[in-house]
């Protein structure tokens, strides 16, 4: 079973109390009424889907009830860190070499 | 018509509320597995900046921490989230009421009913609630007077351990067969 880090809880709890949200940190449009049907298609359908690093919405359902951003490695699925929601992308990753 | 209902209405009164679990019990070697009786209960929301208030209202101190809670006079407030918590009075004291004192923007929704209490007791209390709950329930990592929102096999519970062998455990209603039953099977494995 993964251990998944809750900020909210400040520590590693068990996978089977959260649940995967998708992506994070995909801006809604503040006038969303007048978006583009391209740029409305690219806000709501298209994802990145990368292979390696990805930046997702977690909510930790079954314990504290919070959603928050984690930065997870898709090939490996190894949580690299977790950060409250809200706050900005992490400019560094512990870990990661880029 | 009116004088029937009138004649009939006393006789509904005298209806009891039968509990999802009355009359079960589960014994296994050092654990037993019993239904709690009925308390009052609140879910209640507020802000960090409600919390001394409600404090106040309700006689205890709201817990800040994760995973923690706070008892006094037969009230017990859970930490459940950074602005959530459960409320209960085994004494069936008028909680809402008491948190209608607080002047301080808060929600509080009473649940007295949509939830069951279990017991589970005894020196392998740990070991049969471990059975279905994937959290380290050891003293070191969940001490007494922890209290956490969780997972019991495929049912959401709330645990709380108000004693080194003892755990609360808080499911709706409509699980509670789903949950006892479970923690029955769990308590004829179990071993100190
Ligand atoms: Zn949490």
């Amino acid at each position: 079973m993964l251990l998944i880090h809750c900020p909210y809880c400040e520590e590693e709890r068990p996978e089977l109390e959260f649940r995967n949200a998708g992506e994070a940190h995909v801006v809604r449009s503040a006038n969303m009424a007048g978006e583009s049907d391209e740029d409305f298609e690219k806000f709501f359908f298209i994802r990145s889907n990368p292979k390696g690093i990805i930046y997702e919405r977690w909510r930790h359902i079954h314990g504290c009830a919070r959603f928050f951003n984690a930065v997870r490695d898709t090939v490996t699925d190894k949580f690299v860190m977790t950060y409250k929601a809200g706050e900005p992308k992490p400019k560094k990753l512990p870990g990661v070499a880029k | 018509m009116a004088k029937v209902a009138a004649k009939t209405a006393p006789a509904s009164l005298s209806v009891g509320r039968r509990s999802a679990l009355a009359g079960r019990e589960a014994l296994g070697a050092g654990v037993k597995v019993e239904p709690l009786g009925p308390a009052e209960r609140v879910s209640l929301r507020a802000p960090a900046e409600s919390a001394a208030s409600l404090s106040r209202a309700l006689g205890v101190t709201l817990p800040e921490k994760p995973k923690t809670s706070a008892a006094k006079g037969g009230r017990v407030v859970l930490w459940l989230g950074p602005d959530e918590w459960l409320v209960l009075d085994e004494e069936g004291k008028d909680l809402l009421g008491d948190c209608a004192k607080a002047k301080q923007l808060h929600s509080a929704v009473g649940i007295s009913h949509r939830n069951m209490a279990i017991s589970v007791s005894g020196p392998a209390a740990e070991a049969c609630v471990s059975a279905g709950c994937p959290q380290d329930l050891s003293l070191a990592a969940f001490p007494v007077g922890a209290s956490t929102r969780t997972v019991l096999g495929k049912a959401e519970i709330i645990l709380y351990r108000p004693a080194a062998d003892a755990f609360r455990v808080e499911c709706w209603r409509s699980f509670s067969d789903y949950v006892f039953t479970f923690l029955s099977e769990a308590a004829r494995d179990a071993a100190a």
